[in-house]
């Protein structure tokens, strides 16, 4: 199971090791049968760590999941609580354990685990319940960077870019920090750091101030990462809005991707068996695990999804070619041979039939018509055409009443795209999204608005049209089944946070200074020292490996550009993507939503 | 505070923020370090085991074998007391994001990172990373002596790495308030609560108000921390006294979702139009209670009407849903729908309401349409785009494309002379 994440450069199977390890130092702290009480929300994550046998392993008979009311029966000497510290589980938990019959023999001990970090205030809550005491292990298990795949590491901070950037809280910040430090204690200190942003100048500055703070504690691991590149999510606010094309990203924007997992409409994965007519389809939607254990998927996932139909179909050539040679095997030694190779090419074709089934229905979606015009009017933003008046297509979706965080997505872009909107037409489209939509939206715009992506125009000079053609943003000519560049993955726009990845590598920032301070916060670059005995010598011909961290969330389709990249023959640079969280640009914008449904009570 | 405890690992993990017990203030910070002390069993630090791969297998219904979701559906599913479906613990097992259930709104996702003082750099150590990353072992710097006399800035970086820190020495004024400065400026919203959790209990309500006045992101912080203890009167206070921010008087407004009763929204909503909002927004909340208004009225007349059983209108299309709360394009569909033909003085009248809100001619006329179109009267529909003008020939004229027009007259099923015309 730890192939995706060693097919990387960098190994990252040990920094899934050091998290296991402190899971299962807690739970060996419980001696005894142990039941685990879940909060829903870490399941998810810590599925990436630890699946379900580690756990049997270490006597965990029973998991439930955390909800109000009586614990279930469970004949074990511990209930553990793995929770995030927050105050209505605090309650939820109370309540179990008040309810807990305290004359059953044999009695129960109860613990908590805090993920990632314990909190006064809940223990202080508790404490006012008059349930602190009962807890006999209160501990805390930092999960800060989980490895998602062999380049892909993410700390699943949903609120990570709200807090940071509209509420002016940097403790998600402050995790980032920790996260990397454990990185370095993995991997070797990071000799290079550079940043653009001011969340990525907290972020170098805790590093440093907490490096210094072990004065003398060198370790002797060989640097693996040669620099690390800290970007402020607000520094491009572009890409998260446009609708990703790569096929990944299209999979996370229709079904939404949530650690690996996706869950997909049943009605294309039903079995079929010969002879038997399609009836009891299944009602449960199917779940697929994706990364890049599955050959087929790495392959593709990072493609333009015009260029995938042609690699499938190809496959399904190769496969059935493949099943065929068992008409020619003539000798018993060649039988047994196909026999040998019989798994893997089974599980080629089920992976095979999985994607073009995913395939088939990403293309209803995408030849809609409907689809067409979204994508028409973002690209028309994206190359500056028409942004500083108001949108017909616009105007005729909200008439329409479309799915307010689709409206939302298109008017932030073109306010984006036009560094802000004219104050006209700025209310044209807040009164027309109040009335139809509701007058409680004004929160949500507030929020957009001090989060920059739908503002007045402030200067009254457009920045956006020179940093597109500073930066070389949207490219005409796009090649989609063989890309040169990486606006493939927007079928014309290069990400600006992976373009500035790119300059960074080769020229460096140096020829970029001016279009660097309009975009906003400072850029930096620090040092940090190396012991004399691991000053790295580059191998001829070998890669720097870079550590890209974006602060605030990542797109697919950005990580697919950074992947393209990797691989471009003349590089010179394999990269490492980090994040707060995996994001699209609906995920993103709701967000940012304020929770609009009163309390249910 | 007593350093009888042989147990010096044990000392250094305890809760770091707690005053000095000299001062026989009844401290719960205090009571919690004792009481955690006294429940808190030595660590072991145990060998590690051997780690196994494990082999993905997928079960019949896509859930991976052995993975944390799928596990809570088969054991927990074997317990005698049920879960509320299978389903619900299978489906929400990894799809944490879209079927986490809200819960009680008072609390904000915030409180996951805020409000908590952790025990920072002194966790990693505990773990085995400890073995082979002796970076990660605890400083010399901390076995050093427990002093009384930290200056601000000390303070604040003892707090930040997880030291119990006594505040009662700051007795001045001038001194909490460097070390409020002190702690925003170290950005760790742990310390700066907990700076503020100090200065609230230690300072009179008024001077703290107004020096937060001039300190937005500790104010920030206090607001956050008031909500999550549920300190409403406090907090209302608070946003009270200090109007300088546009996000104050928003989350004043925000709270109108937490009022069921629509009379009191409605009052709620009248007392927020006071507030000092910008040009626009002003606009739109007086907009907003206005609607409410209208719709109350609506809401009650028509009721009134419906039980009547007397319109023939509400006999033939009983109402699905009440108007209240209702966007303003919704209510307009509802009053064309049900009230087109009133006259413009009446509350429930389409004109009157475009009148009120200034509703532009091409919502107007889209939402008109579609909602004459749904009842089938093609004449309204007709006169929607006729007029006259002053020779008094009739024209077709329409502020929006006719090929919107045909689009909603078919959805409709009008009959294709309609279209026609």
């Amino acid at each position: 199971m730890a192939a995706h994440l060693s097919s990387g450069r960098v190994n990252l199977t040990a920094l899934r090791e050091a998290g296991r390890r402190e899971l299962r130092e807690f739970l060996d702290k419980c001696a005894g049968s142990k039941a685990i009480v879940w909060d829903e929300y870490l399941t998810g994550p810590f599925g990436l760590i630890a699946q379900y046998s580690l756990l049997k392993e270490h006597e965990v008979e029973k998991m439930f999941t955390l909800k109000p009311g009586r614990l279930p029966q469970a004949d074990v000497k511990n209930v553990i609580f793995f929770v995030r510290p927050k105050l209505e589980l605090m309650d939820i938990i109370t309540d179990n354990v008040l309810r807990e019959d305290r004359g059953r023999s044999p009695q129960r001990d109860f613990h908590i685990l805090f993920v990632p970090r314990r909190s006064l205030l809940c223990e202080q809550w508790l404490k006012e319940q008059g349930v602190l005491g009962s807890f006999i292990h209160r501990e805390q298990y930092s999960l800060d960077l989980i490895p998602f795949d062999g380049d892909l590491l993410s700390m699943e901070s949903e609120s990570a870019f709200k807090e940071c950037y509209l509420e002016s809280d940097q403790t998600s910040l402050y995790h980032a920090a920790k996260g990397l430090m454990t990185l370095q204690a993995l991997y070797g200190t990071i000799p290079q750091i550079f940043g653009k942003g001011e969340c990525a100048r907290h972020v170098a500055n805790m590093m440093i101030r907490m490096k210094r703070e072990f004065p003398g504690s060198q370790n002797s691991i060989f640097p693996v990462f040669d620099t690390l590149l800290l970007l402020d999510r607000n520094v491009d606010l572009l890409t998260p809005l446009a609708t990703q094309l790569t096929y990944e990203g299209l999979i996370d924007e229709i079904y939404g991707i949530q650690n690996t997992y996706v869950k997909l409409p049943p009605e294309k994965f039903a079995p079929k068996k010969q002879g038997e007519g399609g009836k009891d389809l299944p009602t449960e939607p199917k779940k697929l695990q994706l990364n890049s254990a599955e050959e087929l998927y790495a392959e593709i996932r990072d493609k333009n999804f015009n260029a995938v139909g042609s690699v499938l179909s190809k496959k399904a050539k190769i496969i059935s070619a493949a099943f065929e040679e068992r008409h020619h095997a003539k000798t018993v030694g060649e039988i047994k041979q196909f026999v040998s190779q019989l798994p893997h090419m089974q599980a080629a074709r089920s992976s095979l039939a999985n994607h073009t089934s995913i395939a088939e229905l990403i293309k209803d979606i995408t030849t809609s018509e409907d689809f067409f015009d979204n994508l028409t009017v973002e690209q028309e933003f994206m190359s500056g055409i028409d942004t500083d008046k108001v949108n017909n297509y616009i105007e005729d979706c909200i008439a329409q009443k479309h799915p307010l965080i689709k409206i939302l997505r298109l008017v932030c872009l073109q306010s984006v795209c036009n560094s802000g909107l004219k104050q006209k037409v700025l209310d044209h489209y807040k009164r027309e999204i109040l009335q139809t939509y509701g007058y409680e939206h004004i929160l949500t715009l507030n929020n957009l608005e001090k989060a920059g992506l739908l503002k007045p125009q402030t200067s009254g000079r457009n920045n956006y049209p020179t940093i597109r053609k500073t930066l070389r943003l949207w490219m005409d000519d796009v090649n989609e089944q063989n890309p040169n560049d990486i606006s493939y993955v927007y079928s014309g726009y290069a990400p600006l946070s992976v373009r500035l990845a790119q300059l960074l590598a080769r020229p460096g920032w140096r020829s970029i200074e001016e279009v660097l301070k309009m975009l906003p916060g400072p850029h930096f670059e620090e040092r940090q020292q190396l012991p004399t005995g691991l000053q790295k010598k580059r191998q001829h011909g070998e890669n720097r490996v870079t550590l890209v961290f974006f602060l605030g969330g990542v797109t697919y389709a950005e990580i697919a550009a950074l992947r393209f990249l990797s691989q471009m023959e003349d590089g010179g640079t394999e990269y490492v993507i980090a994040t707060t969280k995996l994001i699209n640009g609906t995920s993103w914008i709701k967000s940012l939503m304020d929770k609009l449904e009163p309390a249910p009570f | 505070m007593s350093r009888a405890r042989a147990d010096e690992e044990e000392y250094w993990h305890s809760s770091k923020f707690r005053a000095f017990t000299f001062d026989d203030e009844d401290d719960e910070l205090s009571q919690l370090k004792e009481s955690k002390r006294a429940v808190n069993s030595l660590r072991d630090i145990v060998d590690d085991d051997d780690d196994d791969d494990d082999l993905e297998r997928v079960s019949w219904s896509g859930e991976p074998v052995g993975s944390i979701s799928w596990s809570i559906k088969e054991t927990a599913s074997s317990s005698t007391s049920s879960l509320e479906g299978r389903d619900s613990s299978l489906q929400k097992g990894s799809s944490s994001y879209a079927a986490f259930p809200k819960q009680v709104s008072s609390y904000s996702l915030s409180s996951l990172f805020k409000g908590e003082l952790c025990l920072s750099l002194s966790a990693l150590s505990d773990t085995g990373v400890k073995n082979y990353a002796p970076e990660l072992r605890r400083p010399k710097a901390e076995y050093k002596d427990y002093s009384s006399d930290w200056s601000p800035k000390d303070t604040v970086r003892r707090m930040q790495r997880g030291k119990v820190c006594s505040l009662e020495r700051f007795r001045s004024l001038q001194d909490k308030l460097v070390l409020l400065d002190e702690a925003v400026a170290a950005h760790d919203g742990n310390v700066i609560t907990a700076v503020l959790i100090f200065l609230k209990r230690t300072l009179r309500r008024e001077i703290l108000f107004r020096e937060l006045e001039v300190r937005q992101v500790a104010l920030c912080h206090l607001i956050h921390f008031l909500k999550e203890t549920g300190e409403q009167k406090l907090l209302l206070d608070l946003l009270r006294l200090c109007f300088f921010s546009l996000s104050l008087q928003l989350s004043q407004y925000r709270e109108h979702l937490n009022i069921q009763d629509v009379e009191k929204r409605r009052e709620f909503l009248k007392g927020c139009i006071g507030l000092p909002f910008s040009v626009e927004d002003t606009s739109h909340i007086q907009d907003h209670y206005t609607l409410l208004e209208r719709q109350i009225i609506i809401e009650t007349n028509d009721r009134h009407l419906e039980t009547a059983g007397q319109s023939e209108i509400f006999r033939k299309y009983p109402r699905k849903a009440s108007i209240l709360n209702m966007p303003l394009v919704t209510t307009l569909f509802y009053s064309c729908f049900y009230h087109y033909t009133e006259a413009e003085g009446t509350f429930s009248s389409p004109t009157n309401l475009k009148k009120t809100f200034k509703i532009p001619d091409k919502q107007y006329v889209l939402t008109a349409l579609a909602a004459r179109a749904k009842l089938r009267a093609w004449d309204d529909v007709d006169a929607l785009f006729t007029t006259k003008n002053w020779l008094g020939y009739t024209k077709k004229k329409a502020p929006i494309g006719f090929h919107r027009v045909v689009e909603i007259l078919q959805r409709n099923n009008a009959p294709v002379q309609v279209s026609k015309e």
